[in-house]
């Protein structure tokens, strides 16, 4: 970040600015996709109009939600675990917070480069599992419980399919690093054609498919909502949550699907690069400064349109169940991200 | 400090981040909204009837089974990615030897699968 900067900014400053670039990358994917998605998107499928009334086409309808739900009581159960019942959402928010470091947005432009990106990634995506399952305990409400556990169940099924999708990126790339993984797409060719680079969603389809399908699952989105069924278990472990707990739990989610969306994007759609030939760019140090500002702008819009297929699918089907939910992730997604891994290993070493 | 342990400094600063800001936002809400509590509205919510027995009742766990065997695949992967990563130095002998090491887990998971631990029952 600093090679963008002429100034020299000490190092209170740096982390000070880090946080709320991850601040902004947080609620903002949030914001846009509650407004874009769940108020119009779905309400023009359903034939509706959706909020219009504050703002522009409901365009500030958010920060009335805001303002609406700062006033709601927060009412904590008599017989909950209070201490750990308040605990909950702030787990949810902060797997979010943690997740969002490792996205690179720019050549200059990243939180932080780990050199083991994508594993700090698939190991703190799971943290949030932590905060859902305390959350569904300490409400000491039986529909908390089994959805909590419901939930516990889904997260741990869908993980593995997740981590071995991406097995086959870090063949591809050779490295773990996001940075290096952007790189290798855009400065790939496919058979010498070096137009669009090389993104991986071309040669790792089946794992680009497995690794959205298990996004959708980690999110509890609709085909695997069983752990907030709202016709069977009122809302899960987000149940006996009100007021503005609740509402973190709400932007946790949508935070984290934005978050998932730019990580997809990241490993399989180039990331923030546009390919290299375009401007004669041989590797990141040749990349010009203005992708700093270009690139969280790419990442953007790949990210809107991966959750816009995340929340088309939600709104479109209807809900597996428990049973099917869990001998999909075991008999056919895990086998078939297996048979990728193989796949991908035996070409990348003959070719 | 070296510069991996300050890459991880900033994970923390990022979790201070989340943590101060959820702090912020629920302190105001504390500050502007109502406490009403009575008797009634705390009692947890199970669809409008008076809740029997704990909240916390005993409730059959199923996948036990899938959490040990995720724990046997989660390491799996963690032995798999560091041959992603540097797939070409260990080159054909590497392949080999991870190829086996998949078959393996696959067959444990087929084993698993005809013993019918992943039937949901």
């Amino acid at each position: 970040m600093s090679a963008l900067l002429a100034v020299e900014i000490p190092y209170w400053g740096q982390s000070l600015l880090r946080v709320l670039g991850g601040i902004v990358a947080v609620l903002l994917p949030a914001g846009t996709i509650v407004y874009l998605f769940l108020f119009k998107m779905m309400s023009f499928m359903q034939s509706r109009l959706g909020p219009m009334e504050a703002g522009p086409f409901g365009s500030m309808q958010l920060f009335a939600e805001v303002g609406k739900w700062l006033q709601k009581e927060d009412i904590v159960p008599a017989e909950a675990d209070a201490r750990i019942y308040k605990l909950a959402p702030i787990i949810v928010l902060l797997s979010t917070f943690l997740l969002v470091v490792v996205v690179p947005f720019g050549p200059d432009a990243y939180f932080v480069d780990f050199s083991a990106g994508v594993f700090y990634a698939l190991a703190i995506g799971s943290v949030s599992v932590i905060g859902i399952l305390v959350a569904g305990w300490s409400s000491a409400n039986k529909y908390s419980l089994l959805g909590g556990l419901r939930a516990a169940g889904q997260l741990i099924a869908y993980e593995l399919p997740m981590v071995l999708a991406v097995v086959g990126v870090v063949i591809q790339a050779g490295s773990m690093n996001l940075q290096d993984i952007v790189v290798a797409q855009n400065s790939g060719s496919i058979f010498g054609w070096d137009g669009v680079g090389f993104p991986f969603v071309l040669t790792q389809f089946v794992g680009f498919l497995v690794f959205m399908i298990a996004v959708q699952a980690e999110l509890t989105q609709v085909p695997f909502d069983m752990p907030i069924a709202e016709s069977e278990l009122v809302s899960g472990y987000m149940t006996e949550y009100s007021g503005f707990r609740f509402l973190i739990f709400f932007i946790g989610e949508f935070a984290t699907a934005g978050v998932f969306a730019f990580i997809a994007s990241v490993l399989f759609l180039g990331g923030w690069g546009v390919p290299f030939s375009w401007f004669g760019w041989e590797g990141l140090d040749d990349v010009d400064n203005w992708m700093n500002i270009g690139g969280p702008l790419i990442m953007f819009t790949k990210m809107l349109v991966l959750t816009g297929i995340i929340m088309w699918v939600r709104f479109s089907y209807p809900r597996f169940r428990e049973d099917q939910l869990q001998r999909f992730a075991w008999k056919v997604l895990i086998p078939i991200s297996l048979a990728n891994i193989a796949l991908t290993a035996i070409v990348k070493v003959a070719v | 400090m070296s510069l991996f342990l300050r890459d991880y400094l900033n994970v923390v600063w990022f979790g201070l981040a989340a943590i101060v800001l959820a702090s912020l936002l629920l302190g105001i809400a504390a500050a502007i909204r109502p406490s009403r509590p009575n008797a009634q509205k705390l009692i947890a919510y199970e669809s409008g009837v008076d809740p029997v027995g704990m909240g916390w009742s005993q409730s059959q766990v199923r996948y036990y089974v899938f959490a040990l065997l995720f724990v046997i695949f989660d390491v799996e992967a963690v032995f798999i990615f560091p041959w992603a990563a540097s797939i070409e130095r260990y080159g054909a002998f590497g392949l080999v030897v991870m190829l086996l090491f998949i078959f393996l887990l696959l067959d444990g998971l087929f084993y698993a699968w005809k013993r019918g631990l992943l039937r949901w029952v």
